[in-house]
């Protein structure tokens, strides 16, 4: 027998022991993943107010800019489940490129889904589209001519009037509509849920987010393209 | 039916291999695709040269050495087939067909296609294995189990430890292998005493041995050649977290998946 021995390594605090392991760091994405997915449904839900007006919309924002202990909650949650979720990833993806050094010339995928094959260059093409929409509608840096301060509504009709901002926001829809869809099953598989009764339930309900939200997000530039919303 | 054959030559774990064409011209539909390569080993033989190195045993598709991957699918295009038991029916008059060894960090190549897969047996070590009581066998009767859980742990127990789990996956990663035992063991009576200090120890072990973390693709349980599924992944993960939760004074498990 070669290599390490059979017994593996020692690690004091059980907190370290499990982030410490390839299952453990699938279970911290899979977690994340579902509160980022509640925030994006709850994010989706709130931006279909453009199609009701300006007041509805710029309401809605004020109000929200009003509650600081909720939004700071929010904004902090959702900042830590982001950065647990992209060094899991991150980390993960370093290892198995590592685990294969020599590389097949020919390996023949049979069942892996295109969203399940693209889920690390979509999540990259996520994260640069979050920076960007931060940049963009929370603080104004990038395009600060389209951007009044509160003027929510307003705010997102000029922006979305250029095509480009649109067209890459558009884009970013469909790598999270392929993100959701194999993310949503995926997470159950990694926190043990593959009771029979779940068997279609999983992948049904990882189709109607990968559907539903995206398209929530989407019909904001498409309603302004349009002209029906300005 | 004649084969032209491309197979990965390397004459040593630390030499760099190549690819050598060979040519494979009174292959019968009934040999076994073993059977084909013996065909070409004693040709090369015959011809002074070094024959291909690969590794089998039982031929019969249930000790699981017969490690190679033919036309990009370990163990080659059939279904819950060992290469051994893959025939050369399934394959077309004047096909090219590729064999490659598994690879994987974890199985260095020793020569040609034959690899050490003994990564798998450490996973084992780790805790794959049950405490029972020498002395004469128990009644076998006496542990009463559910019909489910039999099932399930007979289907689990199919695994004859090939690595074609690891060898498909895009990942590299011995998920399937290590889910299929523990879940084996996991699911009867005999196993629990062990059950969350065994997953622990073999993660851990799977992680230090260099394996990749498992994404769902689902190509391990496609090429299975016992055709064991994703459902022990599952099952794998959430015996992990609760053992991670719960396990006492056992320090054994985890700490390089970076
Ligand atoms: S040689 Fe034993 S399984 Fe193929």
């Amino acid at each position: 027998m070669t290599g390490a021995a059979p017994v593996a390594v020692v690690a004091e605090n059980w907190v370290a022991r499990f982030y410490g392991s390839t299952i453990g760091r699938k279970i911290v994405m899979a977690v994340t993943g579902i509160v980022l997915v509640g925030f994006i449904t709850i994010h989706m839900t709130g931006n279909l107010l453009v199609h009701r007006g300006a007041e509805a919309m710029n309401h809605y924002a004020a109000f929200l800019k009003g509650n600081a202990p909720l939004l700071w909650g929010t904004r902090i949650v959702v900042l830590l489940a982001t950065i647990l979720h992209i060094h899991s990833a991150l980390t993960l993806t370093r290892r198995a490129a590592t685990a294969r050094p020599d590389r097949y010339v020919r390996l023949a995928p049979q069942v892996a889904t295109w969203s399940s094959r693209l889920m690390r260059a979509g999540g990259v093409l996520l994260a640069v589209f979050l920076v960007f929409h931060i940049l963009h509608f929370t603080t104004g840096t990038v395009l600060p001519s389209q951007f009044v301060e509160g003027e929510v509504y307003q705010n997102v009709v000029r922006s979305f009037s250029i095509t480009w901002v649109a067209a890459f926001y558009l884009i970013s829809m469909l790598a999270l509509s392929m993100h959701l869809h194999h993310g949503v099953w995926s997470l159950f598989q990694t926190l043990g849920a593959n009771h029979p009764h779940l068997e279609g339930g999983r992948k049904r309900l990882a189709w109607l987010l990968s559907i539903a939200i995206p398209i929530g997000f989407a019909s904001v530039p498409l309603a302004i393209i349009a002209g029906m919303v300005r | 039916m004649r084969i032209t054959l491309k197979v990965w030559r390397q004459s040593g774990p630390h030499a760099t291999g190549r690819f050598e064409t060979y040519q494979a011209d009174q292959v019968s539909p009934d040999m076994s695709f073993l059977e084909m390569m013996d065909v070409v080993n004693e040709d090369l033989i015959g011809k002074g040269k070094e024959p291909i190195a690969f590794d089998h045993d039982c031929r019969e598709g249930i000790c699981g050495m017969c490690s190679m991957v033919i036309n990009g699918m370990p163990h080659g295009p059939h279904r819950a087939t060992t290469t051994c038991q893959l025939h050369m029916r399934s394959f077309k008059d004047g096909d090219r067909v590729t064999v490659e060894p598994f690879r994987a960090r974890a199985f260095p190549v020793l020569r040609d296609l034959a690899v050490d897969r003994s990564s798998l047996d450490r996973v084992m070590q780790a805790g794959g294995f049950i405490g029972v009581a020498t002395g004469n066998a128990p009644e076998a009767n006496a542990a009463p189990i559910a019909k489910d859980a039999v099932d399930r742990a007979m289907d689990a127990a199919q695994c004859i430890g090939c690595g074609a789990c690891v060898a498909a996956c895009p990942n590299a990663s011995a998920m399937l292998f290590t889910a299929a035992k523990v879940s084996h063991l996991g699911l009867l009576p005999q196993g629990q005493p062990e059950r969350y200090r065994r997953v622990l120890g073999m993660v851990g072990q799977m992680d230090i041995e260099g394996f990749g973390g498992c994404t769902n693709f689902g190509e391990c349980q496609e090429a299975c050649p016992k055709e064991i599924g994703v459902w022990t992944i599952a099952r794998l993960n959430g015996d992990f977290l609760k053992g991670s939760l719960t396990a006492r004074g056992d320090k054994r498990g985890g700490g390089d998946a970076a």
